[in-house]
């Protein structure tokens, strides 16, 4: 139920992707929902809990049912939630294909509505009472509850049509969903409490008789209707899903063909010319794979603004330039701030050595950004060395890792056993004022002015 | 369950690319026995009822509802049968979300024959297999960002011991190396692994799923 935090706050206090994010827009919600996802949309939008959002509408529904009323209207205006969500290229044409487990449904959730249909259910009697008995007042209830029930299923049915893996929509399918027997249940239970809201209407003005031809009356309209409509909404219903068919393939032909064309031509173009190189056709491959899966399966982040993405492009530098692979793996992130910076750096230098001098055949890299501290973990298993009799090219590793952390409050720990590999670990405590999350534009008070830093940034 | 290390573990190899699955039986082939294969959700299910392997290697996008749902047809069924997720999708929601569907380990494709083989006797001997990017993602799911009056279930926090395997796998160390650096047996090592995998799978604890439609967003 309190699954609704602002998108900001992640567990880890993630920096969002988009420097520029476009203006927040409302929808309703698929996860967060009780009914019809309103409250849980607008919960988010206000980033408050939906909690205090649902009472408010329950208790606004007391106003005369403006609460209701107000429901309704958001529901029909907002659109739905999954509607504007973008995934990876490669996820989505995964979950279109049918490859992924759809996403699980919240069914466990019924407490809340049965609370609320009794609340509701309560007023009615309430409202019933002080009435008196009005003739229309139950026909009206069932005839609501019934309306809303259809409702509801075309809703469903709606978003169905989202999660559809074919693509395709057939009638059935428009009007009660892929759901089953609950769906149908449903629609049933919608069409029964409309006829029974007829028929207690009928047979309150005018006994069983009126009651019968009222109802018979009604039928034959819908069945009218439902002749006169029923083939045009059936061709029309046919052609939409044709042409959304077509447009989606059109557009996914074009992205693809244009991803294809950009980058990976190119590489195997490269690989001919140097197929007699084996290093530099791995070299090119793992290039290419990298490209390829960060454009299926999601984007890394920018470098300026995220550390795991600082990570992985300097991670990328040092395979290209060096022809061996190296596995990042974080965990939480953190905007690169100048406080950071020197971490990437040494980072960055750490894998260098470890790809130029070790000998191994990949290193690994591991980032954990914590509340108070940022650690970094360089580890290859090449030939190590023995850090008491460190060799004079070694001296360089030690001035630009070593020194460079402790120049800005970090410390560096090279560890390695000869024959065994190295790891280099880096450790930086944040500033105790704010999380990582907040340091934008915060530098460290024991060294506030940084003369390092240009010279820094010009020794890359 | 046929425990005996000399005879070849029966494994059946799900994926929807032939040629990967070609490729990842010339690799295993001499040291494990590859009964079978299958190319989605359907077949896979037919096959593993079928042929009551030791291992599936199971792909985590496949036609048909993916991995997972593989393993939720056969749950129950095929009670000797273990999973391992072998995946080219990086995606954490993905990864998790098959880790949870029942799978004892996840390697990435990019894994060469010999770990492959090593991971493969591993899962079938009831231990779980985790890659440092699993690692990552477990440490991430389970990060300690969470204000302690939440966590009100042991299943819904890492110990501590656990928390530091976990560092130790992403950061690239092995099950042995992980040992001697804690100064414990691999066994031990063995057995936090698999009571991190038993809490990722029965957590119910709301971050858990909201950390994964939050890395959707990332």
């Amino acid at each position: 139920m309190t699954q609704t935090v602002p998108p900001a706050a992640g567990p880890s206090g993630r920096a969002p992707r988009d420097p520029a994010p476009r203006p927040p827009r409302a929808h309703r919600s698929l996860d967060d929902r009780i009914i019809g996802g309103v409250a849980g949309g607008l919960a988010r939008h206000l980033g408050l809990e939906a909690v205090p959002v649902r009472v408010a509408f329950v208790v606004l529904a007391l106003f005369g049912g403006l609460g209701v009323v107000l429901y309704a209207g958001l529901w029909m205006v907002l659109p739905l939630a999954g509607h504007l969500e973008q995934e990876a290229p490669g996820l989505e044409a995964a979950s279109r294909q049918g490859k992924r487990q759809p996403r699980a449904r919240r069914l466990h959730d019924v407490g809340p509505l049965v609370a609320i249909g009794a609340v509701v259910l309560g007023l009615a009697f309430l409202g019933s009472d002080l009435v008196g008995g009005s003739i229309l007042f139950w026909p009206l209830v069932l005839a609501v509850a019934g309306i809303g029930v259809l409702w509801w299923q075309a809703d469903e049915a709606q978003r169905e049509r989202w999660t559809d893996p074919g693509g395709s929509i057939d009638l059935v399918r428009a009007v009660v969903g892929g759901g089953g027997l609950s769906s149908w249940a449903r629609l049933a239970a919608g069409l029964a409490l409309l006829v029974l809201a007829l028929v207690l209407f009928a047979v309150q003005t005018g006994g069983v008789g009126v009651a019968r031809e009222v109802l018979l009356a009604g039928l034959l309209g819908v069945l009218g209707l439902g002749l006169l409509v029923g083939p045009w909404l059936v061709r029309l219903t046919g052609d939409l899903s044709e042409e959304r068919e077509a447009r989606i393939r059109t557009q996914e032909r074009a992205d693809v063909a244009a991803h294809l064309h950009d980058s990976v031509l190119q590489t195997l173009a490269l690989i001919q010319k140097h197929a007699e190189d084996g290093r530099m056709v791995a070299t090119l491959a793992r290039a290419q794979e990298r490209d390829l899966r960060s454009w299926l399966y999601g984007d890394p982040g920018h470098p300026e603004t995220s550390l795991a993405a600082a990570l992985k492009a300097s991670a990328a530098e040092v395979e290209d330039a060096h022809g061996v692979p190296v596995e990042v793996v974080t965990v939480g992130d953190a905007p690169v701030t100048e406080q950071l910076r020197p971490v990437v750096l040494a980072a960055r230098e750490a894998m260098v050595n470890a790809a130029k001098h070790a000998g191994a055949d990949k290193v690994d890299v591991f980032a954990e950004t914590e509340e108070r501290r940022t650690e970094v973990f360089v580890r290859d298993r090449g030939r190590g060395f023995n850090p008491d009799a460190v060799a004079e090219d070694r001296l360089g590793v030690r001035n630009s890792i070593v020194d460079r952390m402790r120049r800005h409050g970090g410390t560096a720990v090279v560890r390695s056993t000869p024959g065994e590999g190295t790891e280099v670990r880096l450790t930086l405590e944040h500033a105790p004022s704010a999380p990582p999350a907040d340091q934008n534009h915060l530098t460290d008070p024991q060294h506030p002015a940084d003369p390092q830093h240009a010279e820094e940034e010009s020794a890359r | 369950m046929s425990h005996a290390p000399t005879t070849q573990r029966r494994v059946v190899v799900v994926d929807d690319h032939a040629m990967f699955r070609s490729g990842v039986k010339a690799e295993i082939a001499a040291q494990v026995d590859v009964v079978g294969e299958a190319e989605d959700v359907d077949t896979a299910v037919e096959a593993v009822l079928r042929l009551r392997p030791d291992v599936v290697l199971l792909d985590v996008h496949l036609p048909g509802g993916g991995g997972g749902e593989v393993m939720r047809r056969v749950s129950g069924k095929a009670p000797e049968t273990r999973f391992l997720a072998l995946s080219v999708s990086d995606a954490a929601e993905d990864v998790i979300g098959t880790i949870r569907s029942g799978a004892r380990g996840y390697v990435t494709k990019t894994i060469t024959g010999p770990e492959l083989v090593a991971a493969i006797s591993r899962v079938a001997e009831g231990d779980a297999v985790f890659s440092p990017r699993l690692a990552g993602f477990v440490l991430d799911a389970f990060a300690g960002s969470i204000a302690v009056a939440q966590v009100d279930e042991d299943l819904d926090r890492l110990t501590e011991r656990e928390r530091e395997v976990m560092r130790l796998i992403a950061r690239g160390y092995a099950y042995k190396e992980v040992a001697s650096e804690l100064f414990i047996s691999i066994k031990t090592v063995e057995t936090h692994v698999s009571s991190v995998l038993r809490k990722l799978q029965l957590s119910s604890r709301h971050e858990l799923t909201r950390w994964a439609s939050d890395r959707r967003l990332l």
